[in-house]
Parts: C-alpha cells; structure tokens; sequence
C-alpha cells in the first residue's frame, strides 16, 4: 500500500515541517544558545547560575509550580462538568455553549484586568461584600502581604479565562464516545456516577490526556494574569523571564528562565504520558 | 435555483460587512498619521514633509493620541509619531544604526537614553541649539545635551519630575504643626500613622507595582534625602535609616501598593489619601477634581528635600530619513505656543524660559505651584537622573527595587541587604565606565559605589 504512495505524503508534510523548523526549532535553538554562551563564543554557565542565584528565582519557581498544581485540578473538575452538560443536549444548550466559551475570546492580560476591576480594593467584589452586610470593611484582596490570597485571586481569574479550552477538547472526546456503551451500561443498571467513573472517564482517556498537556505547558507560562493581578507582589517564571529581556536588558539570562519553563514542560508532558497512557479500547 | 436564492439571501449582508471593512481600512490609515486635516491644507508642509518620530516618552495610548491630535497638529509636515516601551526603543534605534540606514527621522527620550546611544549615533546639532537660542533653553539641560563632549547631540524638550498629592479629607490628620509645603519624612510618617488610628486604614501609597516608577523615589528622593548622594552613600549608616523608616512607615501604606502603576486612578477611587509619583501619573486626579485634591512638594530628610528633575530631549539619528524635516520639527515643537500645549494636554513641563501664552488649567496650576515650591525651598537637593549607564539602566534600578523587595517586604536586615547587593551596583557601573552624578560628588572614571 505504501509504496504506491511513495513520496507523496512526506512532500506534502514538507510545509508544515519547513514552518515548524524556521519558526519553532531555529528559535528554540537560538534561544538555547542565548543561555550557554559564553563571553568568548563558547560554552559557559554563568547565565544559569546567576539565574539560579537571583534572589527572585527560588519564590518564582514554587510559585509557579504552586499555580499550575492548584490551577489544573480546578480546571479539570469544572470542565468535567461543563462538558457534562454541554454534552447531555438539554435545552438552551446553544446558549450554554456561547456562555462558557466567551472567555475565549478575550487575552490573557484583558482578562486580568477585568478581575482587578473585581478584586481590587473599592472593586466589584467588596461592593457586593458590602452591599451583602458580609464584611463592613473593604478587604485588600491584592495584598502583596498576603501572597496566598494573591495566588488564590489568581487561580479564580485563570479558572474563569482558561477552562473553556479544556472544555471543548473534552466535548470532543464525549461526543466520540459510542451510544451503544452507554446504553449498554443503562440496561445493566448503572447509576449516573458509575458510569462516568466506568465509561465515560476511561473512554475519555486520549481527550483527557491532549488536554492536559496542553493546558499544562501553558499554565507554566502563565504571566499576563499574574502581572495584571498581582503586579510585584508575586514572581512567576515567565514574568522573571521578561523582567531579565526587558527591564535588565540581559537576553541570556531570559533565556536561561525560558529553557527552564520549557524543560518544566516537557518534564510534564513526559510525566502525563506515562500515568495517562492510551490504549486502542474501540472494540465492541 | 434554490442555490441562487440562498446567495441572495447573503447579499446584503455581504456588503454591508465590506462597507464596514472599507471604513475601518479608511480610519486605520488617518490615525496614526492624525494630523491629515491640517497637513491635507498645508502644502507649504513640502519642506517638512513626512517624518517618523520614534519615542520613550508619551508612549500610554491616551498620551499618543493626545501628541497626535493636539501637539502636532499645526505642524505643516506629517509626523508618524511612534511611542515604544524600553526594549522596542532601544533595539529599533540601535538595529537602523548598525544597518546604516531606516526610516526613523528624528528620536524623543530620555536624557540617559541619549546618553546609552552615545555621539555616534546621533548628528551634530550645534547650529540648531545656536538658532533656538532667544528661546531662553535651560542652560543646565542644553550641557546635559552635549552629553560629555562639546558638540550639542540632542536639544531638550520638555521636563517633569516627582511630587505628592493628598486627597483633602487627609488633611485633617496632618500632624500638629507640620506645614504641607514643607513635611519632614518622619511627619509623612506620623501622618499615615493617624490616619490609621482613626480610620483604622493604611491610606499612603507608593507606585510600587511593574509599571510604577518606584525606583526613581530610591534614587531621586529617599536616599539624597536621608544620605545626601545615592551611590557613594549606598550601604551608609543614613542609608540604613532611610531604609528603617521605610520599613516602619510600611505599615500605613496601601498593601496593594505592589500593583500599583498610576497613583491617580488609587487617588480618584479613594484608596489612597497621600500619594508620590511622577506628574503625569497624577494629573487626572487634580484636573478631574481640583477642589478636592492638594499637589504640595516631597517631603525632606537629614540630607535635605531631594527632587529628580528628568528631562527628555530631541535627537536626531544619523541614519535619520529626513533631517531638514527633524529640524523643522524641533523648531515647532520647542515654539512658546507648542511648549504651553504641551504643558496643557500631557502636563509636561517646558524647557524655554520665554513668556508661554494662556491660562494654565486648575489643576497644572497646583502642580506649577508644588514644582515650583519644591525647586525654591531653602533646601532643595536635586538628584539627577541616572547618567551613562546605557544598557545598565535596568540593572541599576534593579538593585533599588531588589533592596525594597527583600528589606521592606521580606523583613530582611538592611545592612546585610545593602551589602550584598554593593557587588551589583558596583558591576553596573564597572560594566558602564559611568561617573557619578549629581548629588554625588563627580568622579574620575567609573563612580565607585560605597
């Protein structure tokens, strides 16, 4: 079979391949290249040990891994359900679909600010608290004294732009989900909870799979939000990564910082592979 | 058939969503050129002609917008003002002059940023300062534009510096017999403090957020003003002082001061009574209520009432598109009636000391009157701008905002703190060769920090 197609696919993948290596790998490399180099050309650490010796590294590395490992489960479960519904087709569904998806639409620092004209202090959220006769004073969310209640606002504000990715990956999976199991599974008796746990979950597997890794490589380059947010009060990789290219005027060590987030992505892309691995389960 | 009626259905639509297209591509292409309607008449405008103008300063959307409708808009040439952040500026710059050639016509920024490119980039001005000269140019800034040598590299062009607003409610808790024209750090202290005791708020704040320009408060205000210099008296037992009552003073400032770019907007919403930052970053609040704000000068420690005075100015590339345009614009924008609509529009100060024409508005009144007040006490200090660092200025701010960081919010010592942190200052300027400035004492070859 393959031998009458003979070359044919692989010039057709040619383009793809050509645009992935100038505008993906080139950069990668030069930006590789950018954190090793020495003063005279060659091979040095010295970008790497300043950035490891920087006094922001340490905060910026548990930070971020702090947000991805609370953001993600988060995400996870609310999208579960959002693809639940989405999924059972019940009326109005049109309008359900329309609502969680409009946080799409919208960057990342577009909506870091809308959730600072909610959180900050004379902002939405302590109106409500107010008006509600929850709390009589106005409650600093933003605090940079108080980081962990920084991290919380943050992983609302991410929860809210970022599920819906995860959302439609899932709806994708569900709807390739073949009637007939499910409707097996009605005939043995299952409650709802049994089967998802049963079915749908293990069926979902492979969407289940996509979508955590790529909703985990971008958490780890979370930054617009954080700045937005949080402003000096928290460091995160990324936002250290711009600091050094931007504010310092020194390109290695942003390099350095960014061949990290992506050795912390690919360390996780690794990491889910092997706990999620998928099988071909497609038999009746 | 039945295709054809569909299509028909899609017609209306379809043109529609085209005029609106073609509309769009019509206003997109005015705005950044803005001043279509004047330059349209003015065909005299032949000798200007087109100029980009490429600019640290003015860079906030409401800022260019302001430059394009406003400012520029007698000018007879057409002007493609362009404001970059830092690192766009600095590359765009430097990437025409390594190539030899660009399209960039004339450079706006900042004095120290003149000084990181150096007299190779730019060209020869001597004749233009000379023709400006009835304009009565600060003298201190036209020097600080030879940028070490006697050949004149950039002409100044407007100025600004750093002063306080209160909203007036705070008034009340001012300490006894402090005068708000002339607070003592330790009054600023005292004032946050009761502030707190009866409104159980921390009412102070300090644009200590990624946009805010808090380093400027370490290296123009607090430390001149506790140590009397910034580098040489760096790691100073005054130093640690100023750094103490920073720390005490932290517990009457807003929390929320880490995200903080803009006092006025915190100042208008009532978040922060007594604010510090630039005087652009404060005019909304004073314009949008005149009544109910105060602009009054910063405070002064031991070493005296220090004030960072920055300066932008106007060079021109030597790769420049278009030279005789440049000049042309120069001329223009350093005229009495575009230096006074520039103090007006983006409240910054003019440079020439002939007669501006017109009324200021309330609130560029209140802060004319503190800059005033400040520059006139009996002990004023001014602290320049960072000078010479070029590419360092970034890792110099660093080290203040690093300092801030682990002194204030982490509780660190600040003795050890300073210390650790002397080897990186001294690299900026071992890397840079730049000598200290004023308030320090001038130095011969790289300023030795101390």
């Amino acid at each position: 079979m393959s031998a009458r197609l003979g070359w044919a696919p692989y010039a057709l993948l040619l383009p793809s391949i050509a645009f992935l290596a100038i505008f993906f790998a080139a950069p990668m490399v030069q930006a590789f290249a950018l954190a090793f180099e020495g003063a005279d050309g060659g091979f040095s650490f010295t970008h790497v040990d300043r950035m490891l010796g920087d006094a922001s590294f340490r905060s910026a590395l548990f930070t971020t891994i702090a947000l991805v490992v609370l953001v993600i489960p988060v995400q996870f479960a609310l999208a579960m359900s959002m693809a639940l519904v989405i999924n059972a087709r019940l009326k109005g569904q049109g309008l359900w679909l329309y609502v969680y998806a409009l946080p799409l639409g919208i960057s990342e620092l577009a909506a870091g600010i809308v959730w600072v004209s909610i959180f900050t202090q004379t902002g939405w959220l302590n109106s409500i608290l107010m008006g509600l006769g929850i709390t009589e004073r106005q409650i600093i969310w933003q605090s940079g004294e108080s980081p962990w209640l920084l991290i919380a606002c943050i992983v609302i504000a991410e929860a809210w732009r970022a599920t819906s990715i995860i959302m439609i990956i899932l709806v994708a999976g569900l709807q390739s989900i073949p009637r007939e199991f499910l409707e097996a599974a009605d005939i043995y008796g299952a409650t709802t909870w049994q089967k998802v746990r049963r079915v749908v979950l293990p069926m979902l597997r492979p969407s289940l799979q996509v979508a955590l890794i790529l909703r985990t490589i971008l958490a780890f380059q979370v930054f617009a939000t954080v700045i937005a947010l949080a402003g000096t009060g928290i460091d995160v990789l990324a936002a250290e990564a711009q600091r050094w290219a931007t504010d310092i005027d020194n390109d290695n060590v942003a390099a350095a910082y960014a061949g990290l987030i992506l050795l912390l992505s690919l360390f996780s892309t690794i990491l889910f592979l092997v706990l999620l691995p998928t099988r071909e389960e497609h038999q009746a | 058939m039945r295709t054809d009626d569909r299509l028909r259905r899609w017609r209306l639509p379809a043109v529609m969503a085209a005029a609106v297209l073609a509309l769009g591509a019509c206003t997109a292409e005015e705005s950044p050129g803005a001043s279509a309607g004047a330059s349209a008449g003015a065909n005299a405008g032949a000798e200007a002609g087109e100029i980009v103008m490429v600019s640290s300063q003015l860079v906030p959307t409401a800022e260019q917008e302001t430059m394009n409708n406003e400012i520029l808009a007698n000018f007879e040439g057409t002007v493609d003002f362009i404001g970059l952040e830092a690192g766009p500026f600095n590359d765009q710059i430097r990437a025409e002059a390594e190539a030899g050639e660009g399209e960039i016509g004339i450079i706006g920024g900042l004095d120290g940023e003149f000084d990181a490119f150096g007299p190779d980039l730019l060209m020869d001005v001597s004749d233009l300062a000379e023709e400006l000269a009835d304009l009565g140019i600060n003298e201190d800034y036209l020097e600080l534009g030879k940028l070490g040598t006697d050949t004149q590299y950039y002409i100044p062009w407007m100025q600004a510096t750093y002063i306080m607003v209160a909203r007036n409610e705070a008034l009340e808790y001012l300490p006894d017999g402090a005068d708000i024209n002339a607070l003592t750090y330790e009054q600023l202290t005292e004032w946050g403090a009761n502030i707190e005791a009866e409104t159980g708020e921390r009412r102070l704040g300090f644009p200590a957020g990624e946009d805010g320009l808090w380093h400027r408060f370490f290296q123009g205000y607090g430390y001149p003003s506790f140590t009397g210099g910034v580098n040489t008296t760096f790691t100073s037992p005054e130093a640690v002082e100023f750094w103490n009552w920073l720390s005490d003073t932290w517990q009457y400032v807003n929390p929320q001061s880490t995200t903080y770019g803009f006092m006025q907007e915190q100042l208008q919403s009532g978040e922060v009574w007594v604010a510090w930052d630039h005087v652009v970053r404060l005019i909304d609040a004073l314009e949008s209520d005149p009544e109910g704000f105060t602009a009054f000068p910063a405070p002064s420690g031991p070493g005296g009432r220090a004030f960072m005075p920055v300066i932008a100015g106007l060079g021109i590339p030597n790769t420049s598109a278009n030279p005789d345009g440049a000049k042309e614009l120069i001329r223009y924008l350093l005229s009495p009636e575009t230096q006074a609509t520039t103090l007006n529009s983006v409240s910054f100060f003019p440079v020439i000391s002939a007669e501006l024409e017109g009324d200021l508005s309330a609130g560029l009144q209140a802060e004319a009157d503190a800059v005033q007040t400040m520059q006139a006490a009996d002990d004023a200090l001014p602290a320049l701008l960072p000078t010479g660092l070029g590419e360092e200025g970034g890792a110099y701010n660093q080290v203040f905002r690093d300092a801030f960081q682990r002194i204030v919010m982490d509780g660190e010592e600040p003795a050890e703190v300073l210390e650790s942190l002397l080897p990186n200052l001294q690299a900026v300027f071992d890397t840079s060769e730049a000598p200290c400035w004023a308030p320090d004492p001038e130095s011969d070859g790289p300023c030795q920090a101390q």
